[in-house]
């Protein structure tokens, strides 16, 4: 066992206690938004997609490429910006603005 | 350590405190909304700091990037208008529906980096958590699809159950384990990752079936927790703390919610996934 892979277990593990202890009790108003934001953090296996993109060089890497950027993406953007979308109606004077938070997330994925 | 894996290692390090803090706002109403601008805030860093990695240190062609660029932005596009057009009624399934193709995503980077190491230098350090990662992502792809349906009302939302319907399954889940096995110990045959590709979709169809519409939102949940934990095990794949962090995360507390929205409806996550089982019309 490699020192990075024992490194790389003890941070996946630590990181599921701290997932277990960071949200405690949930009023069941924000169950929706909370499953959607955990949703769109999940979407960081953006990442992922363009670390495979750096090392693509056969015609089903790129393809696996391609399809792997345009599912994480989908997740990421539209993880977020649901999300916001959500939570929006929790603030109930502004919520007719609509559009000039979520602007700014927009080019988060690409 | 070089000096540009210093500046990265604390930029997903810093991410990964966003991603918690965010989580942790979320629990409240009045501060719900800025926990997830903080959360996204933490992405938009990371992401950033995976672009610069992989260009100044990966071997990329144009067309790999070229790839890649079309599919964020087709996918970007996609998640974003869908996202801004939904009616606030449908919001679940589309969560379910991006859910989805986060599994996805994790189940093709497993796929994409054992294709691209040729299979004869895979250890099991690397082809374990690969097994995982395709085995898992699958599950969340094809199950959070029917979920979607079944929310959306494409799929009727009674438990759909056939005559041996637990035989089925029993026998795809045998195939998954054993192609799961097969994989480990022979890397380089890429049928037998087909095979587990194959068998953990059906699985995912299979499993997500029988449950009625009325208890789909809880399945999200816990599908949702699945595909933290195969973003975590992508990240073991390509050796991304991020993504082993944000996954693990998402994991944990995926399942804490799971049990919670289960309990508001007085009902158990174990009765849910094996109501429609032999039990006709059980609603226990």
């Amino acid at each position: 066992m490699t020192p990075t892979l024992f490194t790389d277990i003890a941070i996946f593990v630590l990181s599921l206690l701290v997932g277990f202890e960071v949200i405690s009790k949930i009023p069941s108003t924000l169950h929706t938004p909370m499953m959607s934001g955990a949703n769109a953090i999940h979407g960081v296996v953006v990442a992922g997609a363009i670390a495979i993109a750096a090392f693509a060089d056969s015609p089903i890497g790129y393809l696996l490429t391609g399809i792997a950027g345009a599912l994480a993406a989908a997740n990421v953007v539209g993880g977020y910006v649901v999300t916001d979308r959500m939570l929006q109606m929790f603030r109930k004077p502004v919520s007719t603005t609509a559009p000039a938070p979520s602007d700014t997330e927009q080019g988060e994925g690409r | 350590m070089s000096a540009l894996a210093w500046v990265i290692g604390f930029v997903y390090l810093a991410a990964a405190v966003a991603f918690v803090v965010g989580l942790h706002l979320m629990r409240t109403p009045s501060s719900a909304r800025r926990g997830n601008l903080i959360s996204a805030a933490g992405m938009v860093v990371a992401i950033v700091a995976t672009v610069v990695v992989a260009v100044l240190e990966g071997t990329g062609t144009w067309l790999g990037w070229g790839a890649l660029g079309l599919g964020l932005i087709a996918g970007g596009v996609f998640g974003a208008v869908r996202a801004r057009t939904v009616k606030m009624t449908d919001v679940p399934q589309l969560v379910s529906l991006f859910n989805a193709v986060g599994g996805g995503a994790a189940a093709a980077i497993a796929i994409a980096d054992l294709l691209r190491r040729g299979g004869g230098t895979v250890t099991p350090t690397s082809s374990v958590p690969i097994v995982l990662d395709v085995l898992i992502g699958s599950i969340t792809l094809s199950g959070s699809l029917i979920a979607a349906g079944k929310l959306q009302g494409t799929i009727p939302g009674r438990p759909l159950l056939f005559p041996g319907a637990r035989f089925v399954n029993g026998l795809v889940v045998l195939v998954a384990l054993a192609a799961s096995v097969l994989v480990v110990l022979w890397p380089s045959t890429i049928a037998f990752v087909i095979v587990l590709l194959v068998a953990a979709l059906a699985f995912g169809v299979l499993m997500v079936l029988p449950i009625g519409g009325a208890d789909a939102p809880v399945v999200v949940s816990l599908l949702n927790a699945f595909t933290g934990l195969a973003v975590a095990m992508a990240g073991f794949v390509i050796g991304n703390q991020a993504m082993i962090i944000a996954g693990a995360l998402v994991g944990a507390a995926g399942t804490i919610l799971t049990l919670q929205m289960a309990a508001a409806m007085n009902r158990s996550v174990l009765s849910i996934l094996i109501g429609g089982f032999g039990t006709g019309g059980s609603t226990g």
